[in-house]
This record gives structure tokens, sequence and C-alpha cells, in this order.
């Protein structure tokens, strides 16, 4: 087993980097999320049926494309880049952060579907129940939408950290493949097959993304099951 | 404590156009099915917005159209308890039956969780899910969080309807308690006949959307002819009589009441206790002289006070028993072979095994029984 677990100094920066990018990626894309899952399940307004084919972009198009868009909007000189930089400070090209924009939108599809599907499921009539007990509407959400739509919000945060830890196109074409910096597990891998002798590192990392991914799923089935066993139907 | 309700409201080929006060200690809304009754009480507790309308509970408006007065649900402390009791189901039961308590202004709260919880018979279950309960335990529940909410008002839709016979049996006591110790106002929704005349005491019926009587229990459920035409003989007379005594050689209890005594099946209450009967119409007989030689141990001597032909083959015949109403219903051929008019001196007769559990109850509290 020591071949896989000696790693390169730069292997395990690939390492970090990609459980760090994936993790940021889920969690700040889970509040837009929750919203936004919330205005297409639950919503009337113009404008839905466009909202719900921009959420759904990335999933249709090819990554590189959604890169290549991120890169003139989000680049140095991009609209969005240039105001974010100049007045918060937050400088995505060729950043990690820049890695968790790419993945975080590439992921966002996958759990608003998940998130909506669960929101869908949740009995309005126990939400009216709470406001007859003298719930506000606010605290009806926080008090028995949340927490009823928590396996769904399971499910959307792990398919967005899983898609998140293999996704390539998008953020090798905004922010490059900078080992330490940008170079994340996919992109190392790629790397590694594009020199001669890196069949091993290839391999080592493979597996390791194969270890990550399915220790994120195994977390989630047995958090989903825990709380679904809460909410069994009264 | 009173609930002013005038509503219109127009739903596809349905209108309901209800109008009624009610100042009773549980009102009965009684009515078919899709006759407007979940609608009305889905207008005070906040869950439908009426076209048109006024209702006020307590002096308080909640909602009147005119003035543009909506109040949300969750400001109207009305406490509702559904027909599917709607728990929470990630909460246990305690977490449930706590739930409204946390809205309710400190200073507002009036119902303790102990005395709730033995009220309704729910300690056993504080620690369990809702999805481990029982039918009838969840509604149970259902009610105490209800009732934990400390609201102005309770209104109940349908609470037994999804129950068996045996699982309604197991409520029907609570909420009767409920009715006299809880001290809260009650409106019931209901379809059922014998549940309205057991509880209510008052009854608003409803029929196509629009009230077409309203009044005490004991004046309602004599009007057979507002009855479906299956069901006219299950109305009849609401007698509040008290214990007199038990007869525990044959296992009866005599009940007093101003029409004389009547022998129910043994009673398992204490001599002065007030006891609701029902005698439903068609289990009285009528006979012209004091019969002899008969099973029937009720003999109720009064005169005809009215006869009213249903329109087919029977006859709703009203006895004035020393001021108290017996309601028969015979076949017109029996009016005839009797010759019974108006005025004539007759006998109510009722079998004493013509009364079962479902059709006595526990009376209201004689000093609040309705004057």
């Amino acid at each position: 087993m020591n071949w896989l677990t000696d790693l390169t100094p730069d292997e395990w920066n690939a390492v970090r980097l990609s459980i760090k990018v994936a993790t940021v990626a889920m969690l700040f894309s889970l509040p837009p999320g929750i919203l936004i899952a919330m205005l297409l399940a639950r919503g009337r307004f113009w404008g839905k049926t466009l909202l719900n084919g921009l959420v759904h972009l990335p999933l249709i198009l090819p990554p590189v494309v959604t890169g290549y868009l991120l890169l003139l909007s989000f680049g140095k000189r991009g609209p969005a880049g240039a105001f974010l930089a100049e007045h918060f400070g937050i400088v995505f090209s060729f950043r990690w952060t820049g890695a968790a924009l790419a993945c975080a939108i590439m992921g966002f599809p996958l759990m608003v579907r998940a998130i909506r599907l669960s929101i869908e499921s949740v009995d309005r009539k126990l939400e009216a129940t709470a406001g007859t007990l003298g719930a506000s509407p606010l605290w009806v959400f926080g008090s028995v939408t949340l927490p009823l739509m928590l396996p769904g919000i399971i499910a959307g945060a792990i398919l967005s950290f899983a898609k998140a830890m293999g996704e390539f196109g998008a953020t090798i074409t905004f922010v490059s493949n900078i080992p330490g910096e940008t170079q994340t597990l996919p992109s190392a891998i790629y790397t590694f097959t594009q020199v001669p002798g890196g069949d091993a590192g290839a391999l080592r990392l493979t597996l390791i993304s194969v270890i990550i991914s399915m220790a994120a799923l195994i977390a989630s089935e047995v958090l989903a099951r825990r709380v679904g066993r809460r909410l069994e139907t009264a | 404590m009173s609930v002013e309700i005038d509503i219109g409201h127009r739903l596809g080929g349905f209108a309901l156009e209800a109008r009624f006060n009610s100042a009773g200690r549980l009102t009965a809304l009684f009515g078919p099915s899709g006759s407007g009754k979940s609608s009305l009480i889905n207008v005070v507790a906040g869950l439908m917005r009426p076209q048109r309308g006024r209702v006020a509970v307590d002096g308080r408006v909640l909602v009147d159209t005119d003035k543009g007065i909506f109040v949300p649900r969750h400001e109207r402390r009305i406490g509702m308890v559904f027909q599917d009791a709607r728990l929470f189901p990630h909460m246990s039961v305690a977490g449930n039956l706590r739930y409204g308590r946390w809205f309710t202004p400190a200073a507002q709260r009036y119902a303790d969780f102990d005395t709730v919880v033995d009220l309704l018979g729910i300690r056993p279950l504080l620690e369990r899910r809702p999805a481990g309960l029982s039918g009838g335990e969840k509604q149970r529940v259902a009610i105490g969080r209800a009732l934990l909410a400390s609201p102005r008002l309770l209104l109940m839709d349908e609470p037994l309807a999804s129950l068996d016979d045996s699982r309604k049996a197991e409520i029907l006591p609570y909420i009767e308690r409920l009715r006299d110790e809880a001290g809260i106002p009650i409106v019931y929704v209901s379809h059922a006949l014998a549940e309205v005349a057991r509880l209510a005491s008052d009854v608003v019926m409803l029929s196509e959307g629009k009230v077409v009587a309203a009044g005490p229990t004991s004046e309602i459920m004599q009007r057979l002819d507002l009855l479906p035409a299956g069901e006219r003989g299950e109305g009849g007379a609401v007698l509040e009589t008290v214990v007199a005594g038990h007869d525990e050689t044959f296992g009866m209890t005599v009940l007093g009441s101003p029409a004389g005594e009547i022998r129910v099946p043994r009673l398992d209450m204490p001599a002065g206790a007030p006891v609701r009967l029902r005698i439903r119409a068609r289990d009285v007989m009528i006979a012209t002289e004091r019969p002899r030689g008969l099973s029937a141990l009720n003999i109720l001597p009064g005169r005809v006070a009215s006869l009213v032909p249903d329109g087919g083959s029977g006859v709703d015949v009203r006895i004035d028993c020393n001021g108290v109403a017996v309601l028969a219903r015979i076949t017109e051929q029996s009016r005839q072979a009797l010759a019974l008019e108006k005025g004539m001196a007759v006998f109510a007769v009722v079998k004493t095994v013509s009364f079962d559990r479902a059709n006595m109850a526990v009376g209201l509290p004689l000093p609040e029984a309705h004057a």
C-alpha cells in the first residue's frame, strides 16, 4: 500500500485543494440553492421558465463553454470580476476561489433539482397547521418546511460536492492548471497522463478520487436514512 | 364568547352564502358533505380568504372584506383540529404539544401542559414519534397541541371522520371533557348526526352553502324534515336528564326527566349526574291507551302536538310529554288505524334496549345547560 500513501507534495496539494474547493463550492451554493429551489417550487412570477433554464444551463452546455463564459464575466477584465475585485477584493481568475466558483456553478443545477423535489414533497397542510398554532411564515419555514426538506438538502449538498470533486472542463478553462493554486485532482490526473511515466501517479490519484467520492456517497446515504427515519409520515 | 359569521364565496358552481351567530359552548356545523361546513371554519381559521364577508370572534374582527381586514392566521389565536391529525413528523409527541406554546404571549397562556396531557390521557405517548401512534392517539395529540397554544376558540373539522367506531368511542369522552372542563368555546364540524346529538350545545345546519336552521341542539334535532331522507328516523328528541338511581337487580339505570322516568341499560355514573339522552324517532312507538302485556319498559304519557306527513309512507308525530317533546316516526297506515289527531292523549313507548352508548352521553353540566 505504500505506493498509494507515499504521495508527492504536489499530489497532496491536489488532494487537499480538491477537498477545499468542493467544500467551499458546496457550502456557498447551499443558501442560494435553497432560495432558488424555493422560488422554482413555490413561486409564481414572470420569468420563472427563464430562471429555470438559466439554472439548468451548466448541465447542458459543454463545460468548456461554461468555463469560458466565467472567464469573460469573472476574469480580471470581466464586468463582474472587475467589480468584485475593486469593491470587495475578491479575485477569481487563476485562484482557487475561481475553481470553487466554477465547481459551484457546475453543481448548482444538481443541487437545485434535489432540493426542489424535496420542497415539492413537503405537505403544505402541515405548514398551514403550524400557522394556526401561531407560527409566522418565517417560523413556519424554519421549524416545519426546512426540517422536512432536509433529506433533499443533504442529497443536493452531496451531489454538489461530488460534482465539484470531478469538475474538470470549466475549471481548467477558467482558472487553468496551476499546481498548488488551481490544480485539483482531475487536473492533476490529466497532467500525469500527459507526461511519460506518469501512469503510477495518475492511478494513485484516481484511486484516491474514487475513495473520496465513495465516502461522500456513503455518508449521504447514512445521513439520509437517519433523517428519513425521523420523517416517516405521521 | 360569541362567533359572528357572514360570508359569501363562490367557487365554480358552488355558492356559499352563510350567516349565523353563535354563543354556544360547542356549536356544531352540521350538514352533508359539500354543504360548505369546512369552508366556513377555514375562513374563521384564516386558511381561506372569502370573496365577501365579515368574521368576528368575541367582538374582535378577523375578516371584513369591506374594510379590507384579513388578520393573518398566526395572529388569530384560533386553534384548529383537522380530520387528519397533521402532526409534525419530525417532532416527538411532546415536541408537537409544545409547538404552539412558543408563539403565545406569556400573559395569554392559560393552558397548562400537565392538565391538558392528563385531560387527554396522552402522558404515556410523550416520548413517542407520531408515526408510531394509532389514529385515535394521533387525534388526541392533535387536540392537545391545539389546546396548548391557548386559543380563544377551538375549531374541529370532522375530527372523528377518519376513525373507526371503536376509535370514535375512545375519543368522544375526551371531547366531552374538553367541552365541560377546558372552558374554551368549540366549533365542531360534522356530518354525523350521532356525534352532533351527543356533543353539541347548539347546532347550525347547512345545506348547499346556506344555513337552513340554527338553534339549541334539542330544537334542531326535532326538525326531522331537515335531515336527509335516509336519516330521518335518526333524528328525534334530545333530553337532558339526571341519574335518579340504579336498579341493581336488573342492571339498569333510572333517569329522571320532566317527561317521566326512563329506564336505560346500566350507566356507570353517580346519582345526580347529568345525562344527555337521544331518543331516535324511529325507536318510539305510540299507544292510544296505556299498554299492558308489553315488554317495553318506558311508557311516557303525553299529547299529540303535531303530525307531519313526510310525503311518503311515513308520518312524524310530535308528542308533548309534560313540556318535553318526544318524536315518533310511524307509518301513515298506523296513524289511520289509531285515528291519531292533534291534541289526543297518547303514550310514547320506548324500549330500554334501544338506548346504547351511542345515544347516551355525559350531559352538559346543569347550571350551564342552555336556558
